[in-house]
């Protein structure tokens, strides 16, 4: 029964958040698509490899570097994260606090205001995506239920996988005032590890070697692919999921605990 | 202008600049996180340029040397970004915001250029000290062939793209008059900028229009580098610095028809 009720109680605070969070993000509707603007780095990139020379001496048809980048296109836009800064401004202004002492985790209520976000993108990637589609009839794209469905789990991990990692370094804010500066080296190998400019069958050898240990290439190129028909990589992606997901929940819950004892309430 | 009014300019700005770069000693620990985050994104540069260059292949007919010279073009205009433009030019939306322009515009200066050159930021310095020292070591094999007059053309050119990436920029600050919320707006210009780090030609048609006619991130990297390296350079700077005389102009202009629309805040 005490189970029953558990599961009800989250299921009410979940819609709640997510419905009221989403109204907040309809009202910046105009600002949602320039930050979504901003996310078209991978079809710039699409446009410089599919005339490259080097494509030639790659293990890559045309057809498939144009699936794998709109794939990538796809993933970035519904993976955008911008936890650590929120958090910097919510403890520095000291609203952390009414937080803290709210029944709920903080947890939640950025990850389904981020989740909020990524709804109200839905119509901008759709547009583009018909764009595309127009613009590039060859790509055959098959919208069936199962197909659908399985782009939404593997969208919905590799979000959730880069928002713990986030979570994780926003912590850095209980420690030092400056945490946003840790989110721009974390965007580093963001940029070049983990196959948002460049397909991973591009990179040497021994740089692919290296980029697969680190989180990055399931954070881009793994899902990608996953999502333009390969599934050979279906079962590479959900394991390093798994393994990162409980690296980082584990380590975050260490570090929020180690944190809140150094709270200091700041502003208040 | 006459002689004693540019010399007051300089005072000051140079009173301007010495209490900016006190301010932004207090945090000087920012200087290594700015260092690394350059170095790191110089080698990713550096390496993603390098994958198109496998086994010999080459991008779009431009060589090695004169695609890290556009790097480094790219870096160094970076760098200029993080000294002046976003000191400046991202405050715009805030005296918008909280009506802090009335002051601004009350002063017994020029108000385009209190709001383009109040502030100063030493944070710059890595991006534009290693965007110069790529150009140098690219251009490194054609020293020889570099002479006084090519040099002179080449600043010329450099100093046009600055101008050019700054009038970009501040008609997009000038609409924050309007829209109010716009370093948004600011973030997509950089992500499209970031469309500069490789020489123009490598894009298809439609977007080196685009990149050429509607917003000219052509002119920015790819034209001084064309002319160090000697590549049909005359007929090119001559547009360049035609259109950035007219993007100036146009700055001026739409920044003197904005405030008319500027109706302060919360007075």
């Amino acid at each position: 029964m005490r189970k029953l009720i558990n599961i009800k109680r989250s299921y009410r605070v979940i819609s709640s958040i997510l419905s009221s969070q989403y109204a907040l993000m309809l009202e910046y509707r105009a600002e949602i698509i320039l930050w979504a603007l901003s996310g078209l780095l991978p079809l710039f990139m699409l446009a410089i490899w599919q005339d490259a020379d080097v494509l030639s001496k790659l293990d890559l048809s045309r057809l498939e570097l144009r699936k794998y980048f709109i794939s990538a296109f796809l993933v970035r836009q519904f993976t955008a994260i911008w936890v650590i800064f929120l958090f910097e401004r919510d403890n520095i202004e000291g609203r952390l606090s009414p937080l803290l002492l709210q029944p709920v985790n903080p947890f939640w209520r950025y990850y389904f205001s981020h989740i909020a976000e990524q709804l109200t993108r839905l119509p901008f990637v759709i547009f583009f995506l018909t764009l595309l589609i127009l613009f590039i009839p060859e790509l055959n794209l098959t919208f069936d239920i199962f197909n659908v469905l399985l782009s939404i789990l593997v969208i919905l991990s590799t979000f959730t996988i880069r928002f713990l990692m986030h979570w994780l370094f926003s912590m850095a804010c209980f420690w030092t005032d400056r945490a946003s500066a840790v989110e721009r080296l974390l965007l580093i190998p963001y940029v070049f590890l983990s196959g948002l400019v460049a397909p991973l069958e591009a990179y040497p050898e021994s740089i692919q070697n290296f980029s697969r240990m680190t989180p990055y290439p399931y954070l881009i190129a793994f899902p990608s692919k996953v999502l333009m028909g390969d599934f050979t990589y279906l079962s590479i992606f959900f394991k390093g999921i798994i393994i990162w997901g409980v690296v980082f929940f584990i380590l975050s819950k260490i570090i929020w605990k180690l944190g809140l004892k150094k709270y200091s309430a700041m502003g208040s | 202008m006459d002689i004693n009014k540019i010399l007051k300019i300089i005072r000051v700005l140079r009173e301007f600049w010495l209490t900016s770069i006190a301010c932004e000693m207090e945090y000087r620990f920012n200087l290594y996180i700015e260092m690394f985050s350059v170095i790191g994104n110089l080698i990713g540069s550096i390496f993603i340029l390098s994958l198109f260059y496998r086994e010999n292949s080459t991008l779009s007919g431009w060589s090695w040397s004169e695609s890290v010279f556009v790097l480094g073009t790219y870096t160094f205009l970076e760098g200029f970004t993080i000294t002046v433009l976003q000191p400046n030019l991202s405050k715009i939306v805030d005296y918008i915001q909280n009506g802090t322009l009335d002051f601004v515009l009350l002063k017994p200066i020029n108000s385009q250029l209190w709001l383009s050159l109040r502030f100063i930021s030493p944070w710059g310095l890595p991006s534009l000290l290693s965007g110069l020292t790529l150009m140098l070591v690219s251009s490194f094999k054609i020293l020889d062939s570099i002479n006084l007059s090519l040099l002179l053309l080449f600043v010329i050119s450099l100093i046009n793209s600055v101008l050019l990436l700054y009038s970009i920029w501040f008609i997009l600050a000038t609409t924050s008059i309007w829209f109010v919320r716009v370093w948004n707006a600011n973030e997509v210009l950089k992500s499209t900028l970031a469309a500069g780090r490789f020489p123009i030609s490598s894009y298809p048609p439609l977007m080196r229009f685009f990149f050429t006619f509607i917003l000219p991130i052509a002119f920015l990297t790819t034209v001084p580098s064309s002319i160090i390296f000697d590549r049909n350079s005359g007929p090119t700077l001559l547009m360049s610095v035609v259109l950035t005389i007219f993007f100036l102009f146009t700055a001026n202009t739409f920044w003197k028809f904005a405030i008319k629309f500027y109706s302060s805040a919360s007075s």
